[in-house]
């Protein structure tokens, strides 16, 4: 196995670092606290394509060749899923959904990475993963059914190679692994790309995926999106390390790229893919990026950050930088934001109405497709409940 | 020949042999099971005959082991996973539960999890700490998952077959202190069904309803108690989840006293779930409380205190005794 060690390669990647997670001055006590760790100048380098002023810049070890429209493709894909997750907490808040994890910040870790795969591939997100669902052509409706209350999933993984959103912590970066060893089995040169965040990096699963991914040099691409939040605890409180460097200790590479940069992320997740396709085994991609929502629409982030943080940040929106680019090269005009957004504004509204006329299941679908083969228990329980909800229909008749 | 007399080890080892087979899908995998053919020798000369692709050393974790299996089986493969002793399965109890149990229903029945966990599980070997435990009620306790345990050779052989044959994720708890005991097993015969209850013994008094390693104490006891002129029913209930409450009813109906028997501790257990609901279906007929005989709400004791913690035939025999006085 060819060990690709980053170590190795990063003084040639000194000039593109964009550490960015110094604040505005004028912080609190209480922000200065918080974040001093993390304002620490040997913040290492990241692979960053494009400025937050949306300069395109290059790196020595990967790239991208896009024409115009495929860069507006990414950009249509951000736009729409950013809308998609603003519509949704907008839901929330209308009562229609009973939590919204928003992805709001991330949408180019999530495209850049997503529109690397190819159809063969197969992803297993965690619960936060809109973007990519949007990218392997998942419908938007389908991510709102958990969330609304109407099922746990809900849709077939394998319609999509898109698996169902996990939302116990890095569970899924095994089911991944295991998946890539059976994609190695069946001869095929397909790839598996795993989610988690930096949260989960602490679990037990996602450092022994990393274990079982490297003794069977499974094609898996580990894509950590590092939001700096797990909930209310910043990244210190997971990792004394940079997390893309805990990979050469497992013996395969890790590259940190710059989040917020979608073709930055395109171009590691394909360079990361390719890899996993050749048999050279995981690779560990660790999006530096930032949540600007909350965690969850039932978590309150005014309680461990500050504001200017999240300004720091939004000055490096992924969105807007590649708006910037996009019209500094002449590559869209006026006329064709205005149509994304009218465009934009129609998945609103569709998301809207799909949502609110979601039914509620059969009151009987709680016993369905708990066994493949049925279960005496299940089939009495059935019976027994079905008796039970007759006998009010029997009573209103009489 | 197709009727060979087996050790229960031996029987599922060729049980193991005939799946892997029958079915390129099938893949054996768990710590050292390999070469040394695992610590109990169940997957013995496995690899050195279907090779390193199907007979799978894993590296030593028990989530990992778990974890991947879900994966290889979301694939399409058959993964049948070894964990070496029950008190080590824990790392893996969270993939078992929140994965592996739940994965069917929350795709809607769109994929399919086929994965077979075999635990040896219980006492009476004198082991150290964490390798004589009974947790099968906290897997039976868990909607998805199906929990069966043979008690014979025979049953071991055909068992194993049908759990890996099946579409649901399957816990196949060995009772490893009958590892080594001899039994019949008829290689052409066809087998019950996988979640049907056995009578293992006739009688007319009482039924003792046991499984896995209790069955033995529990034949044993109805011989020592025919020896007192008590006819004393043995069953075999062979599956934990779903349970066939439909034979041991028949059962009660005719000698009007059970008493459950497990190795596991009574509180919480598996007999809690069986008297209450026998209690409900046959109120009428029961001439006598149903009586639990099984572990203390202790950790499992140290090996020299063990004979004192399990159900042996005097304690058996106890119960008997107390559900004919009612």
């Amino acid at each position: 196995m060819t060990v690709d060690s980053t170590a190795a390669r990063q003084p040639r990647r000194g000039g593109t670092s964009s550490s960015g997670t110094k604040a505005a001055g004028g912080a609190t006590k209480r922000a200065a606290r918080a974040k001093k760790p993390r304002s620490s100048s040997s913040e290492p380098p990241l692979v960053q394509l494009l400025t937050p002023e949306g300069e395109r810049v290059q790196h020595p070890d990967y790239d991208v060749d896009l024409t115009p429209e495929e860069l507006r493709g990414l950009y249509r894909d951000m736009v729409m899923t950013r809308r998609f997750d603003g519509e949704a907490t907008a839901l929330q808040r209308q009562g229609e959904l009973g939590l919204w994890a928003s992805l709001l910040g991330q949408e180019a870790a999530q495209i850049g990475s997503g529109r690397a795969l190819r159809d063969d591939d197969y992803v297993f997100p965690t619960y936060r993963e809109h973007g990519v669902a949007w990218c392997r052509g998942v419908d938007p409706t389908n991510l709102l059914g958990m969330f609304r209350g109407v099922n746990n999933g809900g849709w077939d993984p394998n319609s999509n190679n898109f698996h169902l959103y996990t939302i116990v912590l890095g569970s899924q970066t095994l089911h991944a692994t295991g998946y890539a060893m059976g994609v190695t089995r069946d001869g095929a040169d397909s790839a598996v790309l795993a989610y988690f965040g930096d949260g989960a990096s602490s679990q037990g699963d996602v450092n022994e995926s990393f274990v079982f991914s490297a003794v069977y040099n499974a094609p898996v691409v580990f894509f950590c999106q590092n939001n700096q939040w797990a909930i209310s605890e910043p990244t210190e409180k997971q990792t004394r390390v940079p997390l893309y460097q805990r990979a050469q200790g497992f013996g395969f590479p890790g590259v940190r790229v710059d989040g917020n940069d979608v073709l930055a992320c395109l171009a590691v997740t394909r360079w990361a893919l390719e890899r996993a396709r050749r048999g050279e085994g995981p690779t560990l991609i660790e999006a530096f990026t930032y949540r600007m929502a909350a965690h969850t629409t039932s978590d309150d982030p005014t309680r461990y950050r500050h504001d200017e943080e999240r300004a720091a940040w939004e000055a490096k929106d992924p969105i807007l930088r590649l708006r910037r680019h996009l019209e500094a090269q002449g590559h869209a005009d006026a006329s064709w934001f205005e149509e994304l957004e009218v465009e934009s504004e129609a998945l609103g509204k569709h998301v809207r109405e799909v949502v609110r006329a979601m039914p509620v299941p059969e009151h009987m679908a709680m016993f369905d497709n708990v066994y493949a083969d049925g279960h005496a228990l299940v089939d009495e329980e059935r019976a027994q409940f079905a008796a039970y909800q007759a006998s009010f229909a029997n009573g209103e008749a009489e | 020949m197709a009727v060979q007399k087996l050790p229960l080890a031996k029987a599922l080892n060729e049980s193991l042999r005939k799946a892997l087979e029958n079915d390129p899908k099938v893949v054996v995998m768990g710590l050292d099971v390999g070469k040394l053919g695992g610590v109990f020798r169940i997957t013995d000369g496995l690899q050195k005959d279907f090779g390193e692709h199907r007979v799978v050393d894993t590296p030593l974790a028990e989530s990992g082991i778990v974890g991947t299996a879900i994966g290889l089986a979301l694939r399409g493969y058959r993964p049948v996973v070894e964990i070496q002793f029950d008190g080590f399965v824990f790392p893996a109890y969270d993939q078992i539960v929140t994965q592996l149990a739940k994965m069917r229903a929350r795709s809607l029945g769109t994929v399919k999890v086929p994965v077979v966990i075999r635990i040896p599980y219980g006492g009476g070997i004198g082991a150290v700490e964490h390798h004589s435990e009974s947790p099968e009620a906290l897997f039976a306790h868990v909607a998805g998952l199906k929990v069966v345990t043979p008690a014979t050779p025979s049953d071991g052989y055909w068992m194993l077959q049908q759990a890996i044959q099946s579409d649901d994720p399957v816990i196949f708890f060995e009772p490893k202190r009958r590892y080594w005991d001899k039994g019949e097993v008829d290689t052409e015969a066809i087998p019950g069904e996988l979640h049907k209850a056995r009578v293992a013994r006739e009688g007319t008094d009482l039924t003792l309803l046991a499984y896995g390693p209790m069955v033995k104490t529990c034949l044993e006891a109805a011989a020592a108690a025919a020896e007192e002129g008590k006819s004393v029913e043995v069953v075999d209930l062979r599956s934990i989840s779903p349970i066939d409450f439909d034979t041991i009813q028949a059962s009660v109906e005719k000698t009007r006293r059970l008493v459950v028997v497990h190795e596991a501790p009574v509180f919480f257990g598996s007999g809690a779930e069986i008297a209450a609901r026998i209690t409900e279906r046959c109120f009428y007929h029961l001439e006598a409380p149903v009586l639990r005989v099984g572990g203390y709400h202790a950790p499992y004791p140290p090996a020299r205190l063990e004979e004192e913690y399990l159900p042996g035939l005097d304690r058996v025999l106890d119960s008997v005794d107390r559900a004919l006085a009612y």
